[in-house]
């Protein structure tokens, strides 16, 4: 139009249209289509898994060391932000919830010392320390739970600046909000320098090294940073969606599913962490239905159980062979089918 | 039997404390955690194997030990004798062992260890699904005709069971290894873990090795699931001994038979003397971490582990 000897753009082709689009939807659209079971058990847990994914994809996407202690970090985060906000009265919510996720970064930090030492599978061997250490710590020292008999403690109301986020949507708004800022934060730190010296001791520490990457300090931030995210999503996990803190859940299958999602979604991608994270979250309640759809009461708990770990199993080794690049680079060849995408 | 903690409550001095240190109850924790130690290396053994040859790191093997011996149990429950239940279950093993290779693992050759890594990570899912949907999630015992009554050895009370497992998985090693230095097959298997391409210019089939290999771990889990659930009992739980086995790997090398032997004695006798001696003032329950600090504070002196390769970093 104005400047013909530039080619404009095709609008649809602008990075930043995706992204906008599903916000714009997110707090427009959805909020008041459907009843509180979907916020409740599909949309607030997809979105928690989706800022765990996107923490670990820093750590073993971006940075190439592969933690198989997630489950550890979330669980810092949680009973850290139910400590703070019970021992420090009148600390915001919001405050508690990232003094959680500074507290999960330094263990994060002293966890990621290791890996100056020890690659690859050594390191995510290592890794399960924490995984174990974490959940023996908080079942053993009473302190952290408050002295609760049972280890389960209510978590607080969502409350910031005196507005209330105790409904189902209203926690889906909190959750999202946090994980949208997040998301936009790591969004933006990939492109940046400190990305490009992620990036650059995942593909060729030693070149890494020779360029002038500071290799310590690089591991150390993205354990602190990815430790950081994860321990937020943590404290929403027990906050916003079990609204109870217990450590039970954070066991080293949650730490597994965080794993699946970024490989399924694509590692190395912030996108893939929520596509991941969404074929995880909806897949079980798909299998369920489905399962008891077909073959009636045969299908009891047990059995469903078993049939989804091997479902799982199986698509995650389908998902492999077919698109290791996961279901980012899934999309983007559809995209490029579509004519008016590409 | 005196503790630390029962000094520590009863303030003795100290020079009594030494004096009075109870070496026999010390040789009996001792001599009880080489011989756990024994049992970690067994499954640890099965893991080497693979990584040896193929550089796959098989998460699966675990549910491979539950696996075989829920089959092994199953079907002595349901009066196969037990020779015969012994070959049908090595029968099975080998052909999921054959499977894997043909179905997951062929088709991602040339993708990077972590990929292969998922890959068996999913497969573990897909065992243990498949084993409990096929035999049912009950506990079993199994029984094995050892009787586990403690003999006594200068003094010391030693499980006679755990003697015969370790003299078990000795001669286990022993036969391995003899396989790797005198059969032909045994040696191939070497040629392709010390130089892939090399192995195949000679006309090695490489599929074929993995193949056999991935047996061969079928054949490790089998020992390994029948000790272990002899102790244990035959249920879920028992595919959790391979988080037992990844310390003992971590500390001896993951391509070093050796190495892993001798890890697993180190981690055994370190994880009972310490959850006998400190445990108590942690108030127990240390033994699910103890192994993976053990592992990590060697690495961090002496990076190159027990017997892995001379490498200055752990890659």
């Amino acid at each position: 139009m104005t400047t013909p000897s530039r080619p404009s753009l095709p609008l649809l082709k602008n990075p930043w249209i995706a992204p906008l689009l599903a916000l714009v939807i997110a707090y427009g659209v959805v909020p008041f289509l459907s009843g509180s079971y979907v916020f409740d058990a599909i949309l607030t847990p997809f979105l928690v898994l989706s800022l765990a994914g996107v923490g670990l994809n820093l750590l073993t996407g971006y940075t190439g060391q592969l933690s198989l202690g997630s489950a550890a970090f979330m669980a810092v985060g949680a009973f850290a932000a139910f400590n703070f906000n019970l021992r420090i009265p009148g600390l915001p919510l919001v405050a508690s919830i990232l003094l959680a996720g500074a507290s999960a970064a330094l263990i994060g930090i002293v966890f990621g010392l290791p890996s100056l030492r020890l690659k690859g599978f050594y390191l995510a061997v290592s890794t399960l320390a924490i995984q174990f250490f974490v959940q023996w710590a908080l079942t053993k020292f009473g302190w952290f739970s408050n002295n609760s008999p049972s280890g389960v403690i209510d978590a607080p109301p969502l409350h910031v600046l005196g507005i209330s986020f105790d409904s189902a949507v209203g926690r889906y708004l909190f959750t999202l909000t946090i994980v949208t800022i997040l998301t936009a934060l790591s969004w933006r730190l990939v492109t940046t320098r400190t990305g490009h010296h992620f990036i650059a001791v995942r593909d060729h520490e030693l070149a890494a090294k020779v360029l002038g990457v500071p290799i310590l300090r690089t591991k150390l931030l993205a354990f602190g940073l990815s430790s950081f995210i994860i321990g937020v999503a943590g404290a929403l996990w027990a906050f916003a969606y079990l609204r109870t803190v217990e450590s039970a859940g954070f066991n080293l299958d949650r730490s597994f599913q965080i794993v699946f999602i970024i490989i399924i979604g694509g590692l190395a991608t912030i996108r893939g962490s929520f596509l991941g994270a969404a074929l995880i979250v909806v897949f079980p309640l798909i299998l369920s239905r489905l399962g008891s759809f077909l073959l009636g009461n045969i299908f009891n708990s047990g059995v469903l159980e078993m049939s989804q770990r091997i479902v799982l199993g199986t698509l995650i080794i389908l998902f492999l062979i077919a698109e290791p690049n996961g279901l980012a680079a899934l999309l983007e060849r559809l995209k490029r089918r579509i004519p008016l995408l590409s | 039997m005196p503790t630390w903690a029962w000094y520590k409550k009863n303030k003795t001095n100290k020079f009594i404390v030494m004096s009075d240190f109870d070496w026999l109850f010390f040789s009996e924790v001792l001599v009880g955690g080489l011989l756990a130690g024994v049992m970690y290396s067994l499954v640890a053994i099965g893991f080497v194997l693979v990584y040896k040859t193929s550089g796959v790191f098989n998460f699966a093997q675990g549910s491979m030990v539950l696996f075989a011996a829920l089959t092994f149990v199953s079907l002595v429950e349901r009066g196969v004798s037990f020779p015969l239940a012994l070959m049908a279950t090595f029968a099975l093993m080998t052909l999921l062992g054959l499977t894997i290779e043909r179905t997951v693992l062929r088709p991602l050759v040339n993708q990077p260890p972590i990929t292969l890594f998922m890959a068996t990570l999913g497969l573990s899912y897909i065992i243990e699904g498949g084993a409990q949907l096929l035999w049912g999630a009950q506990v079993h015992g199994l029984e094995l005709g050892i009787d586990d009554t403690p003999l006594e050895i200068s003094g010391m009370l030693i499980s006679k069971f755990d003697l015969i497992a370790a003299g078990i998985s000795a001669a286990m090693v022993a036969l391995l290894t003899a396989f790797f230095r005198y059969t032909r097959i045994g040696l191939s298997f070497r040629a392709a873990a010390d130089d892939t391409l090399a192995a195949l210019t000679i006309g090695l089939k490489l599929p074929r090795i993995w193949g056999a290999v991935w047996a061969a771990a079928g054949l490790v889990s089998i020992v390994a699931g029948l000790l272990w659930g002899a102790r244990l009992g035959v249920q879920f739980s028992l595919s959790l001994v391979v988080l037992k086995a990844l310390p003992v790997l971590v500390l001896g090398g993951f391509d070093s038979i050796l190495g892993v032997i001798i890890g697993g004695l180190l981690i055994g006798a370190l994880e009972k003397v310490s959850e006998v001696y400190i445990g108590p003032f942690f108030g127990g329950g240390i033994e699910t971490w103890f192994a993976y600090v053990i592992a990590l504070a060697f690495l961090l002196i002496r990076p190159a582990g027990l017997f892995g390769q001379k490498l200055i970093e752990r890659a």
